[in-house]
């Protein structure tokens, strides 16, 4: 015992001088790496010639990075070792009062969300030029409603459907984006053939895609992990590929367009006396539509995550997750793990097929473009980093992904670091898969790894990761 | 329990002819018993002999290559089992299982475990989810029946407090009681139990004992169980079905089946090098069946001089009696050792060096108390209490600071006696004895 207590000033004091010198030989290293690889760069000018031009300045950075990213590793090594001898603890935390309240906070906020843009922009435009119109907070507030507000919603939507078969049922689906498709087209050709309103084609939608979520449900029910994921995927292809070459229904890869808006009962958003600005006295403008779409989508993804939390305290829901624990168990207990699997599916599906009609009424336009498998991945990536089965994590990651996405573009400022010829938007997979590694060594349980029990007998205590299993299939 | 046992004698399933093969393997050969109503059946035989199997095909995880297995429901309705599906089975002819590895939900709470049990009336209940998702009333007045009679099971487990923990959190012993409650709330007529006393420590087996007899009187459930644990068996069965290499060998009471011939050979062999493997094995295994295996040892000796000497020994049975006694009781063969063996060396020796200050010499009456009682005391440290001259509650009870430490010495402890307060509870158990001089049957040992 004694000894350590000795050694131990010691040590501390060293960690700064320890720190320090692998910093020193971080950035050493560094400078020899990329010394030639970043700090030259050949060019050939017009008349061929090889010209060489010298970056110092970048790769001053490259060794800054180096350097200061050990040093920090290195001088912060023992206080993380602590933190995780002290964080070691079973049980999932007691929420605190800010988590407890996050869901009802988060929501209201949603609700006012268009309006507090709107005045948000109004005051700056006022701040800066002194003059006051609602009007040019309206205008502005166009990209922030609809690339920021709906984008995410019909993505928090769709992971929160996916969320079903993965997260509750534990079926690994690769092949999601399939539903989406099939709720978008379904939109778009009923309604272009037959002139179907979006109120009809709605339920319709989502009606076919739990049909064909039963379709793949059923020659998938045997199989498990990798061999599931593999024919999920290939099914989710299928769908896009019928899309492209069934040219005489779909046309192809030339899309679908001039597709229906949706309306307010009845009330259609278009320029002129019977439109819905004309209606109100309001000056003419497409920001209504988006506002109108903003707060359709909010109240259909409030919809899936009620049913979803409706149907966890239901004994379908507790048959879900149990399957995703146990399925051999399951059936010990009299519990048909194929309709199980099956309502899993379609329920998700159904949700997708909403989503995609949405997405057809509110792009009036559709291609197989918009449901490459990329699509299923980034909604699976969602699932996973937000938490399996978390509703809240689930949209947090959805935000984040998302949002940062259209954040990418804003970020003017970085073109003045990196030159003018940087387009931070084409480095967003690569920031994405630095975010997914970052949650994943920091949090491998997604942002929200507890679990809520469906029914308590005392008092609700959260389930901690630990014991949760992710499903064998 | 016995009587209504007799008065009933229906058989709530019939196995005949059953043969299962895997590929050329023959795990069940032409197997033929029945299990009566409200009777507990055993279903024991060396490792491989196919009892697992056999459940398999009961339950429907395996459709048997052969034969017939009929279930005949108390309101008299008839099932083949080997023409349903696993699910079916416990839905309609009400059979329902446990496993030989836990199969709990581990994520899930311990209620939520009991609740998803009762899926299939919940099910109705809710109108398929439809009524539920909508907030009918009859489905919350079925949920909240639901959670009554999960927290009925609880009670009857003695996990109510632990209900809102994940059940992957709970220690090895609850989560086998647990599996059980899971498999009474789909309110089974046949309950099949896959070792449900495996990894379970003398207290826990006991424990479990009573509360299958529990469920057998409170629920008339028939119980058809694998067990290696030969105390549960031998105390609770009404009937026991010996299985080897896939052939029944013994069908009858565990005592006619304690002293069958076949029975004996199929759990010790024959062969003298046989003997000396499984004392090998047992000294592998650890100290704890060191002492079954001395003595066996001995009674081997014993038959061996029987054999030699026909004339000196006039009686022969006595040895085969005991082979029978160590085959069949792997309680006895820790119980036994107390009383038999390190008896003698209690006395011979005197008392050891460094024992407390009330050793006695030896038991008074010459019947030690059963230590294993008190928590903490396993059979090892009973036999080393003994052999320091310790064998009532009321010396225990009688302890001083001194002596605490002096036994903490001997048994290689620190400060568990204290911490596990060896002391209190050997008063309570010292009081209880006195109050009813013969304690009541635990089958505690093992």
């Amino acid at each position: 015992m004694k000894p350590i207590v000795d050694i131990e000033p010691k040590e501390s004091d060293s960690v700064f001088a320890k720190a320090l010198k692998e910093g020193l030989i971080a950035g050493a290293l560094a400078l020899g790496l990329f010394c030639l690889i970043v700090g030259f760069r050949t060019d050939q000018n017009i008349r061929n010639e090889l010209i060489l031009t010298q970056r110092w300045g970048l790769l001053t950075i490259f060794v800054l990075v180096a350097a200061v990213a050990r040093f920090v590793i290195t001088y912060t090594a023992p206080w993380r070792e602590e933190r995780k001898k002290t964080k070691r603890v079973v049980e999932a935390k007691e929420p605190s009062a800010f988590r407890k309240s996050f869901p009802k906070i988060g929501l209201a906020l949603l609700f006012v969300y268009p309006f507090l843009v709107i005045t948000i922009l109004a005051l700056s435009q006022w701040y800066f030029t002194g003059q006051w119109s609602y009007q040019s907070g309206v205008q502005g507030s166009l990209k922030y409603v609809d690339n920021f507000g709906i984008q995410i919603l019909i993505y928090v939507m769709l992971a929160w459907g996916l969320n079903i078969v993965v997260g509750l049922a534990g079926l690994l689906d690769l092949g999601y984006v399939a539903f989406y498709a099939v709720g978008a087209y379904s939109y778009a050709l009923l309604s272009t053939h037959f002139g179907f309103s979006f109120w009809l084609l709605l339920p319709m939608a989502g009606i076919f895609a739990a049909t064909w979520g039963v379709i793949l449900g059923f020659p998938v029910l045997r199989l498990r992990g990798d061999y599931l994921a593999i024919v999920t995927l290939a099914f989710g292809e299928i769908i896009r590929l019928i899309l492209i070459n069934w040219t005489a229904v779909t046309k192809g890869t030339f899309g679908i367009s001039g597709i229906a808006k949706a309306t307010l009962f009845g009330i259609p958003f278009v320029p002129g006396p019977n439109g819905f600005a004309a209606l109100l006295g309001l000056p003419n403008s497409g920001v209504y539509y988006k506002i109108f779409l903003y707060y359709l989508i909010l109240l259909l993804a409030l919809l899936t995550a009620w049913v979803t939390i409706r149907l966890r305290r239901m004994p379908i829901g507790r048959a879900w997750e149990a399957l995703r624990e146990d399925e051999i168990a399951c059936r010990s207990l009299g519990i048909n793990t194929t309709t199980t699997k099956l309502t899993a599916f379609a329920t998700g599906a159904m949700f997708g097929g909403f989503a995609g009609s949405f997405f057809a009424a509110r792009q009036g336009f559709v291609s197989p473009e918009s449901f490459v498998f990329l699509e299923s991945a980034i909604i699976l990536a969602m699932v996973v980093l937000g938490g399996m089965g978390s509703l809240v994590g689930i949209a947090i990651a959805a935000a984040v992904m998302i949002g940062g996405t259209e954040l990418l573009r804003e970020l003017e400022f970085l073109k003045r670091v990196f030159g003018n010829d940087f387009t931070p938007e084409l480095y967003r997979m690569l920031l994405f898969g630095l975010a997914m590694i970052v949650v994943m060594v920091w949090k491998p349980r997604g942002f929200v790894g507890s679990r809520e029990p469906s029914a308590f007998l005392h008092k609700r205590k959260v389930v901690s990761g630990e014991f949760t299993k992710e499903g064998h299939g | 329990m016995v009587s209504e046992v007799q008065k009933n004698t229906s058989a709530i399933l019939r196995v005949e002819r059953l043969s299962m093969k895997f590929g050329g393997l023959i795990a069940i050969n032409d197997l033929n018993f029945e299990a009566k109503r409200g009777a507990i059946t055993a279903l024991i035989g060396p490792n491989g002999a196919g009892k697992t199997t056999v459940f398999n095909c009961i339950t429907g995880f395996y459709k048997p290559t052969e034969g017939m297995l009929t279930l005949t429901r108390q309101n008299g309705e008839e099932y083949l089992l080997e023409r349903m599906a696993d699910f079916v089975i416990t839905k309609k002819a009400k059979v329902a299982r446990t496993f030989q590895n836990i199969r709990l939900f581990s994520g899930l709470t311990v209620l939520e475990n009991l609740l998803v049990a009762q899926h299939n009336p919940l099910m109705l209940s809710s109108g398929f989810t439809v009524l539920g998702l909508l907030g009918f009333p009859t489905y919350r007045k079925a949920a909240a029946d639901a959670i009554e009679k999960a927290r009925f099971w609880l009670e009857k487990i003695n996990l109510v407090d632990r209900a809102d923990d994940p059940a992957g959190d709970l220690p090895y012993g609850a989560q086998r009681r647990l599996e059980i409650a899971r498999a009474m709330c789909t309110e089974p007529e046949l309950l099949c139990l896959d070792e449900p006393a495996a990894g379970l420590n003398a207290r826990e087996s006991a424990e479990l004992n009573k509360l299958l007899l529990d469920i057998r009187a409170e629920t008339g459930t028939s119980i058809l169980l694998i067990e290696h644990d030969m105390s549960v068996v031998m105390e609770i069965s009404d009937h026991v079905v010996v299985l080897e290499y896939g052939t029944k060998i013994s069908d009858g009471t565990p005592d006619m089946v304690k002293n069958d011939p076949k029975v004996i050979a199929a759990y010790l062999g024959v062969e003298d090098e046989e003997v000396v493997e499984l004392i090998e094995q047992a000294e592998a295994a650890g100290v704890d069946d060191i002492t079954a295996a001395v003595d066996l040892l001995s009674t081997e000796a014993l038959h061996e001089i029987v054999e030699a000497h026909p004339e000196a020994e006039p009686v022969e049975l006595i040895p085969a009696a005991a082979i029978a006694e160590v085959a069949s009781s792997k309680a006895r063969s820790a119980r036994k050792p107390v009383a038999k063996k390190t008896q003698p060396t209690a006395t011979a020796a005197a008392i050891k060096a460094g024992s407390t200050s009330n050793a006695l010499a030896g038991p008074r009456g010459g019947k030690p108390d059963k230590l294993i009682l008190i928590k903490g005391i396993g059979p090892v440290n009973e036999r080393k209490l003994n052999e320091h001259g310790i064998f009532h509650f009321d010396q225990i009870a009688a302890w001083k600071k001194a002596d605490v430490i002096a036994a903490e010495t001997y048994l290689a402890f620190d400060g568990r006696i204290a911490r596990e307060d060896w002391i209190a509870q050997a008063k309570k158990l010292a009081k209880e004895s006195q109050v009813k001089p013969a304690p009541k049957k635990t089958g505690g040992a093992k």
